[in-house]
């Protein structure tokens, strides 16, 4: 009888632990969210998609977006052009912080609208100097102020990414023709790649994006501006929807100085290469190694 | 459990798999190439009157609307006598040069060049060339004024600003404007000012 009863104790003990455990193993489970589907829960890498798997999972993003913002889109998985190395030079000496490039990045790249996010940050700065922490980008009066210059910030495509090599999953990573992407379906949000970034160019989304429907730019790439899920990193992508089928880029195209020069840096014969090769271009940070594919430059 | 090992080792190497064809879009033709021209505003050959469309922006009237052909009465409508009249919106800010050293005494639907090579309005990034060198050479290379279209004009056409799109001929440099507005995110307002 004694026999029995400790070893019936110990089973129902383990049993008891056993199923506490399991219990405890599911919970994840009962907090499922609503939105998450068991397809995008299965979904693979981005660089591990077939063509096949690719297309479903455009099909379904695209459904996932009429469904919770009432707008018809079309999402590509528009890839890398060959033989193209992006650039993109910046004038100082033109740049008047009109913010326009910011306001064109917003639209274009379907940002939250109450936030007013945007990728390109334009600080205001000390004339003659680059002191970046004495920098403010809230200033709200009429530019080009006296005695003061501009610096539109965005991401540089840095060669040596410090956000990508931080990340503990691969969920950012740099493509062939020299843009650095995030899979928003893989990314946890940990934020590791924003920390990293010497040029705060990385964007977290605390919310879900509210963005009407009228307002949601329909011409949508997967690496870039799709509506990005809530709690996931995102970043510019010199809108590679755009300069990946040959267009330039939205904030070029509204900056009403012409300060910005975009272009294949494989090209001889491209503006890009012309500002590199007789300009005074720097890059931002430069002692970080991060070598930049973003450069700044003066007319004299 | 052998079988569950070969399970999990496929997976493993199924991890790895990249597909090859997806690592590029398809190549682009070396078509002919696209041109990237010049737009020309509507603002060229036409003066400002003090009169405003509903919109509140200027009235514009084309300089052959009085200035009808070669010579310097060859006026056939208007004022003679008062030419503040259409004129006297023009702030002239440029250089302290007079009127006649761009626009043409003997015909005023035209401009002239520094030899006197009398050119057509819609020709005047030739006569803005003549003063303005280096801003030439980088509109020539790309590297000044504002665009839009295609960088690459295997796929498509460019559409660039005209020198007076940007930079009113009479006062060039462009005014103050109202910038877009600021992101309302963490770094725009620090802590200090959210707690």
């Amino acid at each position: 009888m004694e026999d029995t009863s400790r070893r019936t104790t110990l089973k129902a003990l383990g049993a008891t632990l056993g199923a506490a455990a399991f219990a405890r193993a599911m919970a994840p489970l009962a907090a499922w969210p609503e939105d998450l589907s068991i397809d995008e829960l299965l979904q693979r890498h981005y660089k591990e998609l077939s063509r096949d798997d690719m297309v479903r999972v455009l099909r379904r993003l695209e459904q996932e977006t009429l469904d919770q913002y009432g707008a018809v889109v079309t999402i590509d998985d528009v890839r890398p052009i060959p033989e193209v190395q992006f650039g993109y030079a910046l004038n100082l000496s033109v740049c008047v912080g009109c913010r326009k490039c910011a306001e064109a990045c917003h639209i274009e790249n379907n940002h939250d609208r109450a936030t007013n996010q945007s990728y390109i940050r334009v600080l205001e700065i000390k004339n003659g100097s680059v002191d970046l922490a004495m920098g403010t980008v809230d200033y709200d009066h009429a530019v080009p102020k006296k005695g003061r210059s501009y610096m539109p910030v965005q991401c540089h495509q840095c060669d040596n990414a410090p956000c990508v090599s931080v990340c503990p999953i691969e969920a950012t990573w740099k493509e062939p023709d020299g843009i650095v992407v995030v899979d928003y379906n893989w990314c946890i949000g940990c934020r590791y790649c924003e920390a990293a970034c010497p040029y705060h160019a990385r964007r977290f989304n605390w919310h879900k994006p509210e963005i009407s429907a009228e307002e949601i730019n329909p011409d949508q790439a997967y690496l870039s501006n799709r509506v990005r899920p809530q709690g996931v990193m995102e970043k510019c992508t010199f809108c590679l929807h755009r300069t990946r089928k040959g267009r330039l880029p939205a904030c070029l195209e509204a900056c009403p100085t012409g300060a910005r020069v975009f272009g294949n840096m494989l090209d001889p014969n491209s503006e890009i290469r012309w500002v590199l090769e007789n300009k005074r271009t720097f890059v931002l940070k430069e002692d970080l190694g991060t070598r930049p594919r973003f450069f700044y430059f003066f007319d004299k | 459990m052998p079988l569950f090992t070969a399970l999990t080792l496929l997976l493993a190497c199924e991890q790895g798999f990249v597909d090859p064809s997806r690592e590029y879009g398809p190549t682009v033709a070396d078509a002919p190439a696209k041109v990237s021209r010049v737009h020309v505003p509507t603002s060229l050959g036409v003066v400002d009157t003090p009169r405003r469309d509903i919109h509140g922006a200027p009235i514009g009237v084309s300089c052959a609307t009085c200035h009808a052909g070669p010579g310097e009465d060859a006026i056939v409508v208007g004022d003679e006598g008062n030419p503040e009249q259409m004129h006297g919106t023009i702030e002239l800010l440029h250089g302290g040069l007079a009127c006649d050293a761009c626009h043409e005494p003997t015909d005023r639907r035209l401009l002239h060049l520094a030899d006197g090579a009398k050119i057509e309005m819609a020709e005047a990034m030739k006569l803005c060339a003549q003063c303005h060198g280096p801003q030439a050479r980088d509109y020539q290379k790309g590297a000044h004024g504002g665009m839009t279209g295609y960088w690459d004009l295997r796929q498509g056409e460019r559409v660039r600003n005209h020198c007076v799109e940007c930079h009113t001929p009479h006062s060039p440099k462009p005014p103050q404007v109202q910038p877009a507005p600021r992101a309302v995110d963490r770094v725009v307002f620090p802590a200090s000012e959210t707690h």
